[in-house]
């Protein structure tokens, strides 16, 4: 991989829209009740992460006041939408003002237009948890048909959008699917763990990222088989719970082997492999020596 | 029991049911006496009551209710003027005292997470001091009764629901030592006797309990038990073979869980130091097989004796 990757993300919204709680439960392991404690963000925050060794993300979480809003649209907006790979638009699902909210991510859209054409869109339905579970889907469906139109008409026609709330994992499932549409060699990482999978002859395999626990790609070929749709995510969840235990012990978290069946382990320096396998017999030390066999591929 | 508003069907549900402690805001006032049975370990029944009723009426069979229980848990508000709560704990320790004399009175001085450190201690001073004067008036200065400091929002009342469920497990003494056992001969640093369901502790070796290291055990529960639900639809036969996970961290120590019997996990933390890890895990899966049968022993008899001292309520 080359090091010039640097990726910029710009996190935007309206104000109390969940930014900056998303961005604290996703990078910097808060709980989701911590976030209450979080104030109003000045202006623009910056982060700084390295993901996957030597992609560098650089958040830029933009405080949504309409004073900073204003800001940003008129005297910044050369150094705000400049060179931005993706675009993040939360949405408040709660939000009073819809017609406003719009028109602010209209205005983002016209920049982003004359700045950096090929960013990439994402939309976030936040809050969710706040609707009713019957009407979640209709809501979803009238805000991202709304949306599509108003984005393709600024020349963006593949806006991808999901419904999120930080109380459940589909917060995990949003920000996995952001962030591995940036990385640049996924199919490696693609052909070389169905490899992998057919010669552990393994139920699943899936891959982390090792701080955030978000979900790199994983193996699946459907198979028949009914599992949890949502497992990926809770997975995400349940892990990164135990990392925050294990650090209570000043530690960190190396393997987990459950049951001779699921065998959790680092594979590179920033990746963490999640292997469940057909049978529980197979004697483990074979299993151990094959993943550190294939740590080479994935480095 | 205990004055209404002062947190009883929340920590039923939480302890009990693994309901999030910010639920139990919605939770309405409870109004029948309730009873609930969790036929694991020690065949818990868990009778909760409402707060507002007065037991002296003829119409509650409060004499059969006090004879028949083995604990009986106070509590107490501790964000809210405590004085009548107090009085009223002293006429119903009078009375259950009468009726029971074996009874085991906890106070379960509760809600604490919104004290300051200073005031908890002032809290708890006052109030044993105050229950111990009332005691005294009544002629039961005899009367052993326990105090524990407790908020739902952490892994306290987990604690002190361990420490009471302890007390009336009578084959205690034997898991300790069991336990003891087991910590000397395999390198192994502390560990708890779970109920997999409450994640109350049965039994422990009798090091200290670190509540740091309790927490981290029981979460390490959660952890096992979550994944595995998520890939058990694989194997049905999943039932008949015993759950065991085995975690190592980076700084050597190793996280153990073995599933024993009636409901119940070993989880053992294991400093290996030197030794190589495998050896080490192989010492002690051949030690807690032994254990286990050990555990097995002692329950084979137990369950067809009719448990009526097992039961309390709160």
């Amino acid at each position: 991989m080359s090091s010039n990757n640097r990726k910029k993300l710009l996190l935007m919204g309206r104000s109390g829209s969940g930014k900056s709680s998303m961005r604290s439960i996703i990078f910097s392991n808060y709980s989701a009740f911590d976030t209450r404690r979080l104030g109003a963000t000045i202006d623009v925050e910056h982060s700084h992460l390295r993901f996957l060794g030597n992609m560098t993300l650089n958040l830029w979480d933009c405080g949504g006041q309409d004073v900073f809003m204003e800001n940003y649209f008129t005297q910044q907006k050369d150094h705000i939408f400049q060179m931005v790979q993706v675009l993040i638009h939360v949405f408040d699902v709660e939000s009073q003002e819809i017609i406003k909210d719009i028109e602010i991510f209209t205005r983002a859209l016209k920049q982003l237009k004359r700045y950096s054409p090929d960013a990439k869109i994402f939309v976030l339905l936040h809050k969710m948890d706040l609707v009713q579970l019957d009407k979640r889907q209709e809501l979803l469906h009238i805000m991202m048909a709304k949306l599509q139109e108003t984005s393709a008409a600024y020349g963006f026609p593949e806006l991808v959008g999901f419904p999120t709330s930080i109380w459940d994992e589909s917060l995990y499932k949003a920000w996995s699917q952001i962030i591995c549409s940036l990385i640049p060699n996924m199919s490696t990482y693609q052909h070389n763990l169905k490899k992998l999978k057919g010669v552990m002859d393994a139920r699943e395999i899936i891959l982390f990222e090792k701080t955030t626990f978000l979900v790199i790609c994983s193996s699946n070929t459907a198979t028949g088989e009914i599992l949890d749709p949502k497992r990926f995510e809770k997975i995400s969840n349940i892990m990164k719970n135990f990392k925050q235990s294990s650090m209570k012990l000043k530690s960190s978290f190396k393997t987990l082997v459950l049951d001779n069946t699921i065998y959790v382990c680092e594979l590179s320096s920033n990746m963490m492999c999640f292997i469940v396998l057909n049978r529980a017999d197979d004697p483990q030390d074979l299993i151990l020596g094959n993943i550190k066999k294939v740590k080479a591929y994935f480095q | 029991m205990g004055l209404r508003r002062g947190g009883k069907s929340s920590i039923c549900k939480v302890v009990f049911h693994n309901m999030q402690p910010l639920d139990t805001l919605y939770l309405e006032s409870t109004t029948n006496p309730t009873t609930e049975h969790f036929s694991t370990l020690i065949d818990l029944a868990v009778m909760e009551l409402p707060g507002q009723l007065n037991y002296f009426e003829p119409t509650y069979d409060s004499e059969r209710l006090f004879k028949s229980v083995g604990a009986l848990v106070y509590v107490i508000d501790a964000q809210d003027e405590y004085m009548n709560a107090l009085t009223n704990f002293a006429i119903i320790i009078e009375y259950a005292h009468k009726v029971n004399p074996n009874i085991n009175i906890e106070v379960l001085i509760h809600k604490v997470d919104g004290l300051s450190e200073d005031f908890k201690v002032d809290t708890q001073r006052d109030i044993m001091q105050r229950t111990g004067e009332e005691l005294l008036e009544l002629g039961l200065d005899g009367v052993q009764v326990s105090f524990y400091l407790t908020s739902i929002f952490d892994h306290s009342i987990y604690e002190a629901f361990s420490r009471i469920v302890q007390k009336l497990i009578p084959e205690l003494p034997f898991l300790e030592n069991m336990l003891d056992n087991l910590v000397q001969h395999s390198k192994i640093e502390k560990c708890f006797l779970f109920d997999v369901n409450s994640k109350i502790y049965v039994s422990t070796d009798s090091a200290p309990v670190d509540i740091v290291t309790y927490e981290t055990c029981a979460e390490f529960v959660d952890v096992t038990i979550d994944l595995h639900d998520l890939y058990k639809d694989q194997a049905k036969k999943d039932t008949s073979r015993e759950l065991k996970s085995v975690s190592a961290l980076n700084n050597g120590v190793v996280i153990y869980l073995r599933q024993m019997i009636r409901g119940l996990a070993l989880v053992a933390l294991i400093r290996p130091d030197d030794t190589d890890v495998d050896s080490c895990l192989t010492v002690v899966d051949y030690n807690v097989d032994i254990f286990k049968n050990g555990l097995e022993n002692v329950w084979a008899h137990a369950r067809i004796k009719p448990e009526d001292g097992d039961n309390s309520y709160a």
